[in-house]
């Protein structure tokens, strides 16, 4: 006998939007760390063949950016996007504290009270327009 | 021309080349069919090669900078893009829209000052 019987299925609809939001939330996790990686290898590029094809960071970066552009996709596709704009803004938040704590770069308010602006304005930016 | 006025301006470049590229891609996938080989067709390839072009701008830019300070930068996209989708597609500009424009400039104004 089955004993998932009881558990509550959750209406279709609601399972889509909470699937969307948790894989944008995956990626902007993920396009921050992307971000991280692509600045690492810039740090030590060097315009030759051998240098390119050998820096893993920069690849990779890019790599997951690629990736973490077609699951945003994904997501977009079947959520709300009034509803995703604002955790795609998180992207900012989680890339500028990463800057911080794992780059060393100073942290000041114009920084700090900048990105809260910016993530209210991608989240303004993003509602539903009243007619 | 200091480094940060160099970086940003690069940084600058690469969010209105994305955005471009961006708005490529949307008129491009609207001659998407169930055919895989409608994916070949002029603007989604021209938005592929301005994504691409714009991440070299980008890369480039955020070289001999701060990522705290050029990152958020890269949120000027979202304006641009709100300036192609009224130009080319008549998109309706609602007040929302514009006033998540003015907070976004705001921000990086911001950021700018913060660097």
């Amino acid at each position: 006998m089955s004993t998932t019987a009881t558990v509550a299925i959750p209406h279709p609809d609601s399972r889509a939007r909470r699937n969307s939001f948790l894989l944008v939330f995956a990626c902007t996790i993920l396009g921050s760390a992307a971000q991280l990686l692509i600045k690492t290898g810039m740090n030590h590029f060097s315009p030759q063949l051998l240098a390119l094809v050998t820096n893993i960071p920069l690849i990779a970066g890019y790599t997951l950016y690629g990736i973490n552009t077609l699951m945003m996709v994904l997501a977009l596709k079947n959520g709300e996007m009034s509803m995703l704009y604002p955790i795609i803004a998180l992207t900012y938040v989680w890339t500028t504290l990463a800057s911080y704590l794992l780059l060393g770069e100073p942290s000041n308010v114009y920084k700090n009270v900048g990105i809260v602006t910016i993530v209210l304005g991608v989240a303004v930016m993003g509602r539903r327009g009243k007619k | 021309m200091t480094p940060l006025v160099s970086s940003m301006l690069l940084v600058f470049v690469a969010s209105v080349i994305g955005s471009l590229g961006m708005a490529f891609l949307k008129k491009g996938s609207a001659h998407l069919t169930r055919s895989i080989w409608s994916f070949v067709n002029g603007s989604l390839l021209i938005g592929i090669a301005l994504f691409l072009g714009s991440s070299v701008f980008y890369a480039w830019g955020i070289k001999n900078g701060q990522l705290s300070v050029l990152y958020p930068m890269v949120s000027l996209g979202y304006v641009w893009g709100l300036l192609w989708a009224k130009l080319f597609f008549n998109e309706a500009m609602t007040r929302q829209k514009i006033m998540g424009l003015g907070l976004i400039l705001l921000g990086v104004c911001f950021v700018g000052m913060g660097s």
